[in-house]
């Protein structure tokens, strides 16, 4: 519930805060986030002028106020005494700017400036704004769009261009006429390159100049005039005259932001979509990893082995493998997966590149094979118990068609066994997605830079690191510099979680049941 | 389980060839099958007529599935079944070494006591024996199937849902699918095991009809708890008590003046 509220546009409040005595002083502006009581003693330890006349048996209501602006108050949470403060009011025109750096603003706006010249103020001057907002982020992305792909493209083929020189001359066969002319051939391709590099340059000098044209003119309460470049607002809002459809309209579009947006400022703040994309796609190549082992190793188990003694030990220990503590796999990807296969793979292919490790580092293909190993053992159980549980009747029936036992296998049985390997692998989903401990060694990072699958090839990048849920809110929730800004991050990321899990779920238990259905009266 | 046997051989003790048998399809010689260490079958001697319906009665765990399933060697399936002497199908015995039993059982379909459709569409499971010879071509498919179902009797019920699920026709319904699916590959024998024990009554009926056509083009064995379908449907009837082959002649006469005091007994219900 929490997680849910956080999207939601709350009041901003106005209050003066001072010593009662002296009278009021300070203007104070922002949301306010929670109350707490606490006792008079406890408070005159907080700082909180407390008047003598209330003794230590007395409690004080204090409020922590979100008041934003960290770049102009230095603080942008704070608690306020109740008895320090004056009335709450609700000005109708209090704005909040959502901004790429800095946090959140809270104060008035005045006017904005285009190139120093005032264009608008007063009348029209929040539409105005608004407009301005609006261009700003779609320039905004289209620096992001020109530095992640264009320049991206660029950079990825002057590296390869690199390690072929560096591999051409440690080449020891080659040929010195041909070594010079191949190398002659990559000057070539690196001046083209570093021509399209320079007009990219040259692109995005100007889209930066353009995005960071327009400046408002604000000011805090208090009456303090700051100057904030519109390029670096996000979204701005004046919460306190919305109606409650444009409160439910800006709910929709802040929780859409989350998810779809970039994370920012250490993760304070911005969205969570590389997390969720991370997620979803080291759960499905995960289990597009473990369903073919998981259903071969339980049909060998179940219908070739002989069973005896030995294949009673292995099953038993499949079967304990399930009951080993998660980061021992951890510890195991990261010895074998990473350190020994990525190792030799990096020597076999990527000799060119060392000692900058390719496929030898924490990555995402690491983090899929070690959750589907993790995996496997409910997969091959649940497969195991679907097998057994097919009536022999329907295998006779093959056999005395002249199938072979292979063709009765793979025609009759693995289909009917189709719904067990399902719920082995709803249950494997729902294990992996929620796992974090083994994960933190093989391949989640805090802040990847790219998504795995992009636009340069090979388009799935499976030797990159990823961002998870999971690991997300423990980074958000216990590493984060800014405790207060990221408490409600931390409900949030846990509910999209918990809602990813659901969906992923429920895609396979609605395939599972529609199995089901098909084959229902066989397994009577 | 010795050599290769191209022809029949004269054998120690006698067949039991009824009188007016023409052609043979079987010829059952000396066969002992052991389930671990108890004897399930005892020195059968016995020889089954072309084309014509043999009926295997008798008590429960005399052996006569036992022996239905020698013919196309189910009990193959067994661990620990282990069977001595030799059948001969159309002078080869199938228990020979390097028979393909996949090709054997091509040979000599089989419908179970419980009908057992695979999880596929009708259409599908008349065609998955053709399927597993390599037979993909549409045109061929659809007529095997169309004439397979319209021989077990089942084409007109449905043949505007070919492509619907096989679970969802009846017991009787799928009890003629799996014999349609069993003719499809046209096949010299046919094995019923118990074939109406789980059905209704009309569905009997009809399954009963359906062999007395079929007899025409193949041989049938079929063993039945029910002695009245026995004499209904069947020309031959063997009957069997504690894994011996007690009694075997034409069912009339089996029926009406059978030569052991024992035949007579289970057939007027003394015992069974």
């Amino acid at each position: 519930m929490r997680g849910l509220s956080h999207f939601y546009p709350s009041e901003i409040v106005e209050f003066q805060v001072g010593d009662p005595e002296l009278g009021l002083g300070r203007m104070v502006m922002g949301e306010h986030v929670r109350s707490e009581t606490i006792p008079v003693p406890v408070a005159r330890d907080a700082g909180i002028a407390v008047p003598p006349e209330l003794d230590s048996d007395d409690l004080v209501v204090r409020h922590l106020i979100k008041q934003g602006n960290r770049d102009v108050t230095g603080q942008d949470f704070a608690w306020y005494a109740e008895l320090q403060m004056s009335e709450w009011q609700a000005p109708p025109d209090a704005m909040r700017l959502e901004r790429r750096e800095w946090g959140d603003f809270y104060g008035y706006a005045l006017r904005v400036l285009e190139g120093g010249e005032v264009v608008a103020e007063g009348e029209g001057l929040w539409e105005e704004l608004q407009s301005r907002v609006e261009r700003a982020n779609t320039l905004f992305r289209e620096l992001r769009r020109i530095e992640r792909n264009d320049v991206g493209v660029i950079s990825a083929e002057m590296e390869e261009l690199r390690l072929r020189e560096r591999a051409l001359q440690r080449d020891p066969d080659i040929e010195p006429d041909a070594l010079r002319a191949q190398l002659d051939q990559i000057q070539d391709r690196q001046a083209i390159l570093d021509q399209e590099f320079q007009t990219l340059r040259g692109e995005i000098d100007i889209l930066r100049r353009e995005l960071y044209r327009d400046t408002l003119v604000a000011t805090v309460t208090g009456g303090q005039e700051v100057q904030i470049r519109i390029g670096d607002i996000v979204r701005a809002v004046q919460p306190n005259s919305l109606s409650l459809t444009a409160k439910a309209v800006e709910y929709v579009q802040q929780f859409w932001a989350f998810v779809s947006g970039e994370p920012r400022e250490a993760n304070t703040a911005g969205g969570i979509f590389p997390a969720i994309f991370g997620t979803v796609t080291m759960v499905l190549l995960m289990s597009m990893i473990v369903s073919p082992f998981g259903v071969l190793a339980a049909i060998y188990l179940r219908e070739y082995a002989t069973q005896g003694p030995l294949l009673r030990l292995i099953r038993i220990s499949v079967y304990n493998l399930a009951g080993v503590p998660s980061i021992v796999y951890g510890v195991f990807g990261l010895g074998f997966f990473i350190y020994t296969m990525g190792g030799s793979i990096d020597q076999l292919f990527y000799s060119e590149r060392l000692p900058s490790p390719t496929f030898g580092s924490p990555a995402l293909i690491w983090a899929s094979l070690t959750l589907a190993l993790l995996t496997l053992p409910v997969v091959i159980v649940s497969t195991e118990e679907g097998l057994a549980r097919i009536p022999s009747s329907v295998r006779h029936g093959s056999l005395a068609l002249g199938a072979t036992k292979s063709e009765t296998l793979w025609k009759v049985v693995v289909p009917l066994a189709t719904p067990a390997m399902m719920t082995g692998m709803i249950l494997a989903i729902a294990r992996a997605a929620g796992e974090v401990a083994p994960l933190m060694l093989v391949g989640v990072v805090k802040l990847a830079p790219t998504l795995p699958v992009d636009s340069t090839f090979p388009f799935i990048h499976l030797e990159r690191q990823i961002m998870h849920l999971g690991f997300h809110i423990y980074d958000v929730g216990f590493q984060s510099p800014n405790v207060e800004a990221a408490r409600p991050l931390v409900y949030a990321t846990a509910l999209v979680l918990v809602i990813l899990i659901i969906v992923l779920n429920l895609t396979a238990i609605s395939i599972r049941n529609r199995l089901r259905e098909r084959y229902r009266a066989a397994s009577d | 389980m010795t050599s290769m046997t191209t022809a029949p051989r004269p054998v120690a003790s006698p067949a039991k060839t009824p009188s007016g048998m023409k052609g043979v399809t079987f010829q059952v010689r000396d066969l002992n099958l052991y389930y671990g260490k108890e004897q399930a079958l005892k020195g059968i001697n016995l020889d089954i007529p072309r084309h014509k319906v043999t009926a295997f009665i008798g008590p429960s765990g005399c052996g006569k599935s036992t022996l239905l399933r020698c013919f196309n060697r189910m009990n193959d399936l067994v661990d620990v079944c282990r069977v001595e002497g030799k059948i001969l199908l159309d002078g080869d015995d199938i228990y020979a070494r390097g028979v393909d039993v996949a090709e054997l059982r091509r040979k000599v379909g089989m419908v179970f006591q419980k009908p057992n459709p695979f999880p596929k569409s009708i259409y599908e499971n008349v065609a998955y024996g053709l399927r597993l010879q390599g037979v993909n071509n549409k045109a061929v498919l659809d007529e095997v199937v169309e004439r397979s179902l319209r021989g077990a009797a089942l084409w007109d019920e449905v043949k505007d849902r070919l492509g619907d699920n096989a679970f969802g026709l009846s017991g009787g319904q799928q009890q003629r699918l799996v014999i349609a699916r069993a003719i499809a590959i046209e096949p010299e024998v046919i094995l019923l095991d118990e074939p109406a024990s789980a059905l209704d009554p009309i569905s009997t009926l009809k399954i009963e009809e359906l062999i007395n056509e079929l007899k025409n083009q193949y041989t049938i064995l079929i063993v039945t708890h029910n002695m009245q379908q026995a004499a209904r449907v069947s020309d031959y009837t063997a009957f069997m008590y504690l894994g011996d082959l007690v009694e075997y002649d034409e069912t009339d006469k089996i029926f009406t003046e059978p030569e052991k005091k024992q035949t007579e007994d289970y057939i007027t219900g003394r015992y069974g």
